[in-house]
């Protein structure tokens, strides 16, 4: 159940364009993310879909029905909100119940849809208080079974999580991807948290200045980056960024990388690599690569885009799964991924292998993809 | 915090101060107090301080049903009522009208909201004495001048709009507006959100927007004296009419109990909600 099609959507307020055409198109029953940095659009995009503001042009089809001069109640869908939004002198059933109140849903069937509810959610001994009298949690599970009574074709989430604290934000987001499974219905996820977004969608919409930077799934989107606003947006620590001068001789293509104090080494390149960056011989270019794409030999797993390489330790971070490595490279400071037993003492060097097979190029000045 | 019970000398001093303070806003009212509990020939025998030789009646039972007003002699009584038959509507009317034009200006904005409002927010600057000529021709063409009510009462809604608007206002802009946008969702409209969503939240507010404008319009004295006349004044004219109408004596005792009488639904009304008033005044918005 709910499909969402959104077809070519702009929104402006006043001369300002804050939506420059979004296109989105989803199948049944898919777990959307829209995802971007603060004042992206995300939010705004949730809101034209729910008809709580207008779009300036474009059309959305729920269910292929397009509902763009439909009023929010009549689109069939239900929305929770980062405040929660629970009616603050309503008990949990009421608030629960308030939406099927106002549908005229016969009494019997209310009671039947509440009980289903309460006991989806765990809601049961909850019913007769007051939002005020929950916690945060709680209050959260209400604002989410007010959605699930109305029983939509599209449920929309506006950063749901956001005001809970860690240990509880983890939990929710299991919560929520397991109701997901449950409900069989289509959810639209706004975040501007890129764990989120990689944990639970099946289709992530990467948002920033109003555009969808890239639209694809969780691993594509992590693996296959279309941009460097993309790459640098999803993953943490963030993706390290190394200018390097792409060289050519004796029929093969290299990066010449020199660490702190070093002369300039060469880094050799899977083929594939290489015939993507033909065109940018002699130029510098961007470098994209995660850290755990850097990691110490031990952790290496064998591949034939295997470079290992010297490099000075600056500082470490040890996670306790793994110890982040920072050091420099091309005069960048970037971050590598070691297995917490490697011995790294600040200042000196240490061995890191580079693992090219995934490795990103991006265009210096506008950050496209390259290779 | 210390437990010890002797006053320190900072202490005493603060003490002191509040004291003298209590003092000097509570004299005149005791002089009130004890001079219309007093026979006429002991005002003018003991001092002003006195104490009564015994509490005397005759002053209160004067001024509520006998004392000379304008033409009539029946006291104060039906004066007080008219300021209640006054008061009542233009408290409700003016409250409702508050939380209505507050609820719109922030979660309805329009265009022009934000300009409206600041207009609005000049009407709490304006003198009474500027609106009476405006306000009497308005009355005039609607052929309601010289009534209490409507004619007075809608003097006070109008003037008193100014003020429930900012009250409300400021209270829901505290609201979040993700309440609105809930419950729309929900189905519900533009109505059914004032009524089940915002004012039964709302009930700080009120208490503050009621007291104020309660208090407003019944110590109103200019309104009064300008808009309405003979038997349709409000209590505050009639005491000035009492004092001013001298025949022989000034019955000081009587004067006292008509002001007394006059300023207790006011005080009643501190004591009652006094604590809404300071809760209202200070709760930001709803919690969570």
């Amino acid at each position: 159940m709910g499909r969402l099609i959104l077809k070519d959507i702009h929104k402006k307020f006043g001369k300002d364009e804050v939506l420059h055409g979004i296109n989105i198109e989803t199948e049944e029953n898919q777990f959307l993310i829209l995802v971007g940095p603060s004042g992206c659009g995300k939010t705004t995009l949730l809101n034209i879909i729910a008809g709580l503001e207008q779009e300036s042009a474009g059309d959305i089809l729920i269910n292929d029905r397009r509902v763009n001069d439909l009023s929010p109640k009549n689109r069939d869908i239900a929305m929770v909100f980062q405040s929660y939004a629970l009616y603050p002198s309503m008990s949990v059933r009421d608030n629960i119940l308030f939406g099927l109140v106002n549908r005229h849903v016969p009494k019997n069937e209310r009671e039947q849809i509440l009980q289903d509810v309460a006991h989806m959610l765990q809601l049961d001994h909850l019913l007769d208080r007051r939002p005020r009298q929950l916690s945060g949690g709680q209050q959260q599970r209400v604002a989410i079974g007010r959605a699930i009574a109305r029983r939509p074709a599209l449920f929309l989430f506006d950063e749901p999580l956001s005001n809970l604290d860690a240990k509880l934000r983890v939990e929710m987001r299991t919560e929520i991807k397991r109701l997901h499974q449950q409900l069989k219905t289509t959810m639209v996820y706004v975040t501007h948290d890129q764990i989120e977004a990689m944990t639970m969608g099946d289709l992530i919409a990467v948002m920033n200045d109003g555009i969808i930077q890239q639209l694809g799934t969780p691993d594509a989107i992590y693996n296959d980056p279309a941009n460097r606003f993309v790459a640098g947006f999803m993953g943490s620590p963030s993706m390290n960024f190394i200018p390097v001068t792409v060289c050519q001789g004796d029929g093969t293509v290299w990066l010449e990388l020199r660490g702190e104090g070093q002369s300039a080494s060469r880094l050799p390149l899977p083929p594939v690599l290489q015939s993507g960056l033909k065109s940018a011989v002699d130029r510098q270019v961007i470098l994209g690569i995660r850290p755990e794409q850097i990691t110490d030999p031990g952790s290496a797993r064998e591949g034939s885009a295997l470079h290992t390489m010297e490099l000075m330790v600056e500082m470490t971070e040890p996670t306790g799964a793994d110890t982040l490595v920072f050091t420099r490279l091309n005069k960048t400071p970037i971050v590598a991924r070691a297995h917490p037993s490697t011995k790294l003492v600040q200042g000196t060097n240490t061995l890191l292998s580079f693992h090219m097979e995934r490795a990103v190029f991006f265009d210096p000045d506008d950050g496209r993809r390259l290779a | 915090m210390r437990t010890s019970s002797v006053l320190s000398p900072r202490r005493w001093v603060i003490y002191s101060l509040l004291s003298l303070a209590a003092l000097f806003f509570l004299l005149p009212f005791y002089v009130m107090l004890v001079t219309a509990f007093k026979t006429m020939p002991e005002i003018y025998s003991t001092g002003i301080l006195a104490l009564p030789s015994s509490l005397n009646w005759y002053a209160w039972v004067h001024a509520w049903s006998a004392a000379t007003i304008g033409a009539a002699s029946s006291g104060i009584h039906g004066y007080f009522l008219n300021s209640f038959i006054l008061v009542i509507p233009a408290v409700v009317i003016s409250t409702a009208i508050g939380a209505f034009n507050g609820y719109v200006l922030t979660h309805w904005r329009f265009r022009g909201s934000n300009v409206f409002f600041y207009m609005l927010l000049l009407g709490t600057i304006i003198p009474f004495q500027i609106v009476l000529l405006p306000m009497a021709w308005v009355e005039g063409r609607l052929g309601i001048a010289g009534t209490l009510v409507p004619g007075l009462m809608l003097v006070h809604v109008i003037y008193g709009l100014a003020f429930t608007t900012l009250f409300f206002r400021n209270y829901y802009v505290g609201i979040p507006h993700d309440l609105v946008k809930a419950a729309r969702v929900d189905g519900a409209g533009f109505f059914s959100i004032f009524f089940r969503i915002m004012l039964p939240v709302s009930t700080p507010i009120i208490m503050v927007t009621a007291i104020w404008q309660f208090t407003m319009i019944w110590n109103n004295f200019l309104f009064g004296v300008v808009f309405t006349q003979g038997g349709q004044q409000p209590v505050t004219v009639a005491i000035n009419d009492l004092v001013d109408t001298v025949t022989s004596v000034h019955m000081w005792n009587v004067d006292m109990a008509a002001a007394i009488f006059a300023a207790l639904p006011t005080l009643l009304v501190y004591l009652i909600a006094g604590k809404y008033f300071v809760r209202g005044l200070t709760a930001g918005a709803v919690k969570g």
